[in-house]
């Protein structure tokens, strides 16, 4: 079948749960009547020790079993050391046939490949895949078909019971000896720890572990103790090198520069440019650089932001810092400047990620944003976004909050190159939709601007401002006569993932490309 | 007629360029074009087509072509090509 955004879908997937099609942004209500998951009832009783001596004492204690899932988080970014070594651990003990349900891959992850080789993981739940895993799970067949949610769409899975959490597994910058986490603090800091909150929350074991166990309690707490089961000193638990990488610089490539100023010109004529709005720049470099810009443009009209969302740099740490940004909402924080922020400035809060972006719950964060500048591997004429794969259709970014965000703003804006080598970015048909068209409103690119036809409002407003606009057909035209329309893809009938919409509904499936 | 006279080589494997090595061939032995592309799947047929075409306008019959090309547009694969043959074909000022 075709679903809303075009695709075709088959009517049932091997290895996935009953395919319900992507059939609007706002379509798709909860099941009548439905309630929310949740994770065993459990006491604790005074006297109890949840100190354990190692993740192997910590697995035995979890009941940990074959074919159980298991979850971590992505905060310590390609600094992470915990994943692998409880999955090692985990290997060492004969456990087969889990699922892996993390918060998202990073490079780090690729030293997971032999354990899906030998079957300890059989299957893959996640936002984004990079490297040589994303391209193991692109070009192999495991158990399942591997799952790509948003960020938000994680979250409502796990809430609606389609995600189980029998063990998550939290790295623990900072833990007490009776489980109160926080993220702040210790030499693996992340800052925020918004999407480990939700896997404490809603797991049936919380394991945390740690490299700096303190004596109870620490303030601030981000996970409370009364989430956590067990708790395992180790030696190191992440690389602060690959954690963050220090101030994140504005990018110095004019290209970049030049599509970032004219997202800041969009802002500012698009509608929504009025004292106390609300806004999300993605962490890319013309998203980034769009700050900068819009800095400018801020001081000189005097216009101050009531809130920022998102995952946070530090170039918004200055805007809040500065006054421009009343307060910042942080899922994940990216470098050491907001880690920073996050613990010495009470205007900057931490959230966890269905506050941030859960489509099921009575209201995230994303729903109130006027502008989200997000970045986009490449875009189509009918202004869906593509950040999964690459152009040989392997697997290689993560969604994200990208949907999210683009689902709950006002405006939203997608900064790309026309073209990346000779590859146009603006073509017929984007490889896999990641984000719908019907949710992005301007694509910027380098070369021109384009507003979806569905937003004559924005259209009239940008109309007169010096811009350069086009239609979306333009830009394809442009982009194709430069670097050639591309010969299209061979790809096998095997389905090796499935794209989620963050209702939970199947927006795209990703099949294995004939290399 | 341009003849070949000894190996040469143009461009640079930076973003968005082509590395150009070309050296001839024995008489009859055709034009033989051995390319490495990151968009080999989109790209390939139309880039191997564009080297031989620019190859043969240049009155070469029979050449080695190794390329590596990185996201080079159509004008500079041609570019990159031309100044390569003149090079092998022992020009002066290329």
């Amino acid at each position: 079948m075709i679903n809303a955004a075009g695709r075709e879908i088959p009517a049932s997937i091997e290895g996935y749960k009953e395919v319900v099609p992507y059939a609007g942004a706002f379509a798709t209500q909860p099941p009548a009547g439905a309630r929310k998951a949740g994770p065993k009832l459990k006491a604790v009783y005074p006297g109890a020790n949840k100190l354990l001596n190692s993740i192997d004492e910590a697995i035995e204690a979890c009941g940990l079993k074959d074919g159980m899932t298991i979850s971590f988080h992505h905060h310590f970014r390609n600094g992470d050391h915990v994943m692998n070594m409880v999955i090692a651990a985990i290997a060492r003990k004969g456990i087969k046939g889990l699922t892996l349900a993390p918060s998202s891959f990073l490079d780090t992850n690729d030293e997971l490949i032999p354990y899906f080789q030998q079957g300890v993981l059989v299957a893959a739940e996640t936002s984004g895949l990079r490297n040589k895993l994303g391209h193991f799970l692109t070009t192999n067949k495991i158990g399942k078909p591997t799952i790509i949610r948003t960020h938000g769409g994680r979250v409502r899975a796990i809430e609606a019971g389609e995600l189980k959490i029998d063990v998550a597994f939290i790295g623990a910058p900072t833990c007490d000896t009776y489980g109160n986490i926080n993220g702040v603090h210790g030499s693996a800091a992340c800052g925020s720890l918004g999407y480990a909150m939700v896997d404490s929350r809603m797991a049936d074991t919380v394991v945390a572990i740690t490299d700096n166990l303190v004596d109870h309690p620490i303030c601030p707490v981000s996970i409370p103790q009364y989430q956590v089961d067990y708790i395992v000193k180790v030696d190191c638990i992440g690389d602060p090198k690959g954690i963050s990488t220090g101030a994140l610089r504005v990018t110095t490539n004019p290209r970049d520069l030049h599509i970032a100023k004219l997202a800041a010109k969009v802002i500012e004529h698009a509608g929504y440019f009025k004292e106390g709005f609300g806004m999300q720049l993605g962490a890319g470099a013309a998203s980034v650089a769009t700050g900068k810009y819009l800095r400018d443009i801020m001081l000189r009209d005097k216009i101050v932001a009531n809130f920022a969302i998102g995952g946070i740099v530090g170039p918004f740490c200055d805007l809040l810092d500065e006054g421009l940004i009343r307060t910042l909402f942080d899922v994940q924080s990216f470098d050491a400047r907001t880690i920073q922020s996050l613990r010495d400035n009470p205007r900057h809060q931490e959230y966890d990620c269905t506050f941030y972006a859960n489509p099921w719950n009575k209201g995230p964060m994303v729903n109130k944003l006027d502008y989200v500048v997000l970045g986009a591997t490449e875009v189509d004429v009918n202004f869906n976004v593509n950040v999964m794969t690459d152009s040989n259709g392997i697997m290689m970014g993560a969604l994200g909050g990208h949907p999210d965000a683009s689902a709950g703003a006002k405006c939203t804006i997608i900064c790309a190159p026309l073209l990346r080598g000779r590859l146009p970015m603006v073509t017929d048909a984007v490889q896999t939709v990641s984000t719908p068209g019907e949710t992005v409103d301007v694509i910027v690119t380098d070369r021109g601007i384009a507003v979806n036809p569905k937003r004559e409002d924005l259209l009239a407003n940008l109309q007169g401002k010096g811009l350069p606009l086009m239609t979306i057909e333009q830009l394809r035209d442009m982009a194709y006569e430069l670097g050639g329309k591309p010969a299209p893809l061979k790809m096998s009938d095997e389905i090796v993932a499935v794209v989620e919409y963050r209702d939970g509904t199947v927006l795209d499936v990703i099949r294995r490309p004939l290399l | 007629m341009t003849r070949l006279v000894r190996p040469a080589q143009a461009g640079t494997i930076e973003s968005s360029d082509i590395l150009v090595m070309l050296a001839p061939a024995d008489e009859g032995t055709g034009i033989q074009v051995e390319l490495k592309s990151p968009t080999m799947q989109q790209y390939g047929e139309h880039i191997r087509g564009l080297i031989i075409r620019t190859l043969q306008e240049q009155g070469i019959q029979d050449a080695i072509i190794h390329a590596n090309e990185k996201g080079a547009l159509d004008y500079t694969i041609k570019a990159r090509v031309k100044t390569a043959i003149r090079r092998a074909a022992g020009q002066r000022g290329f």
